[in-house]
């Protein structure tokens, strides 16, 4: 336990790092950077996955694709897409090799979440705005994507995690990033640094997570409730086990 | 070419550990998993609470687990029980979840039945509502597997051997093919254990190509299946 007093401590002794003649306090500075690349490749990944995720859910057509394709992205091993890709790319385009894989990463639970969000909508309610005139678009853009927003965030919010702590390996290609103090550690067996930099990982993770719980909660729809939605496709009045709790696993 | 002709003993060296590395967490995590996420399931505010933890575990980086653990655990950093046990963490805290949302996809009317003529809630765990929970478990331990195959690599950087070494190896010394040998293997690795747990999953749940499984459980199926 005193290697965990010792790695706090170490977090609270500031260093210093100049950056164009200004003094700036280098976990900060590492935290920019990790933020950086973090929310570069979620937007990456969002406006790849958004459209394609809504596609499938409108039409209900291509499901299949969407799980194989999460299959084959959950298979590739993370370290190994980065190290070719830096490889390939050169180390002078290596943040674009980072962000390429980091958006490969979220782009599955994005994709998930758009059209699970879109599926676990009341068929009911979807005939009836039809029913009511309004075009397919109108449909989309006024029905199916307010309803569906807490779920797709869910799966933003997934994406954003995994993001988040795969942004540890950009260090290792030398791309900064809180990873820094893991990779510094490792090799002079420095325990304290690498400690204290896993706990500021582990804590963004942490905090990014409840700021996306929040944002979650807030897009439910006034005077809708993400949880219960009715079965309507089967003969059964019972709730539904899955789809309204979550396209997210681990957090609901 | 070259590199791959000449170090194809390495190559199959390193799998082999890959997958000794691999096999454990699996196992580990889906056997842990049955009590905990039997009490998610079972009572309100024991679902609150372990779903809870297993999410906040679930979001502390791997490499970042490797490197708390150790002075937890007491183990050493380079050891790989180490990785083993950090991978069974993760491994545990994607399987409650899914073992609550299969045991929630059981359908009530099938409980009653069942405690209607006679069994006792241990058999009926066991006889009624784990096997009719089946596909979604096995939704569920085939991302774990799969994921767990393609973490195993990390574990390269504390020193403990997998094909993560050629990732690692092959970027300093410059060989795209050693990183494209690890990454295939790795691949190839995470589809065969998928492939054998689907086949696992027919031969132990021989009715779930005779019966048509229930519409939600359906959909929790496909659910585990694309989520995480």
């Amino acid at each position: 336990m005193n290697l965990f007093l010792e790695a706090f401590q170490w977090i609270f002794t500031p260093v210093w790092t100049i950056v164009k003649t200004e003094r700036t306090n280098d976990i900060v500075l590492r935290l920019g950077e990790h933020l950086g690349y973090t929310f570069a490749s979620l937007i990456a990944a969002t406006i790849i996955a958004v459209p394609i995720g809504y596609a499938i859910g409108h039409t209900g057509k291509g499901r299949e694709i969407a799980v194989a394709l999460s299959g084959a992205a959950r298979a590739l091993p993370s370290l190994g897409l980065l190290t070719i890709l830096a490889l390939t790319f050169g180390i002078a385009r290596a943040p674009i090799a980072a962000v390429v894989v980091f958006l490969v990463l979220g782009v599955p639970s994005i994709l998930a979440g758009a059209y699970a969000g879109l599926e676990a909508i009341d068929r009911r309610t979807i005939d009836a705005a039809r029913a009511v005139g309004m075009t397919e678009w109108q449909i989309l853009l006024r029905v199916e994507i307010p309803l569906g927003l807490p779920l797709l965030l869910g799966g933003v919010r997934n994406a954003a995690l995994q993001i988040v702590a795969t942004t540890t390996l950009a260090a290792y290609i030398g791309l900064g990033g809180l990873g820094v103090y893991i990779f510094e550690g490792l090799p002079i067996r420095n325990f304290t640094e690498m400690l204290g930099g896993a706990i500021l990982i582990a804590l963004l993770a942490v905090v990014l997570d409840g700021v996306f719980a929040l944002l979650q909660n807030f897009a439910i729809p006034r005077g809708v409730t993400a949880g219960r939605v009715r079965i309507v496709r089967t003969s059964s009045s019972r709730t539904r086990a899955v789809a309204g709790t979550s396209a997210v696993p681990g957090r609901g | 070419m070259n590199w791959l002709l000449n170090n194809l003993p390495l190559v199959g060296t390193l799998s082999i550990e890959h997958i000794l590395l691999s096999v454990p967490p699996v196992i580990i995590g889906f056997v842990v998993a049955i009590p905990l996420g039997w009490l998610a399931h079972r009572f309100r505010l024991t679902r609150g609470i372990l779903l809870t933890i297993v999410g906040l575990l679930y979001t502390i980086p791997s490499l970042a687990l490797l490197v708390i653990l150790p002075p937890i655990i007491g183990v050493s950093v380079l050891s790989a029980t180490n990785v083993i046990i950090a991978l069974s963490i993760y491994a545990v805290a994607l399987m409650v979840r899914s073992t609550t949302d299969a045991l929630d996809s059981v359908d009530a009317d099938i409980i009653q039945s069942a405690t209607a003529v006679g069994y006792s809630s241990w058999r009926r765990f066991w006889l009624v509502e784990f096997p009719i929970a089946g596909p979604v478990l096995l939704a569920g331990i085939r991302v774990v597997a799969v994921s767990t195959v393609s973490l195993v690599t990390i574990g390269a950087f504390v020193g403990v051997r997998s094909l993560g070494y050629l990732f690692i190896n092959g970027l300093q010394r410059s060989i795209p093919l050693e990183i494209l040998s690890g990454i295939v293997m790795t691949v190839v690795i995470a589809l065969v254990f998928d492939r054998l747990l689907v086949l696992l999953g027919r031969v132990l749940m021989p009715w779930t190509r005779a019966v048509k499984v229930s519409k939600h459980q359906e959909r929790a199926v496909l659910t585990a299946e694309v989520t995480a």
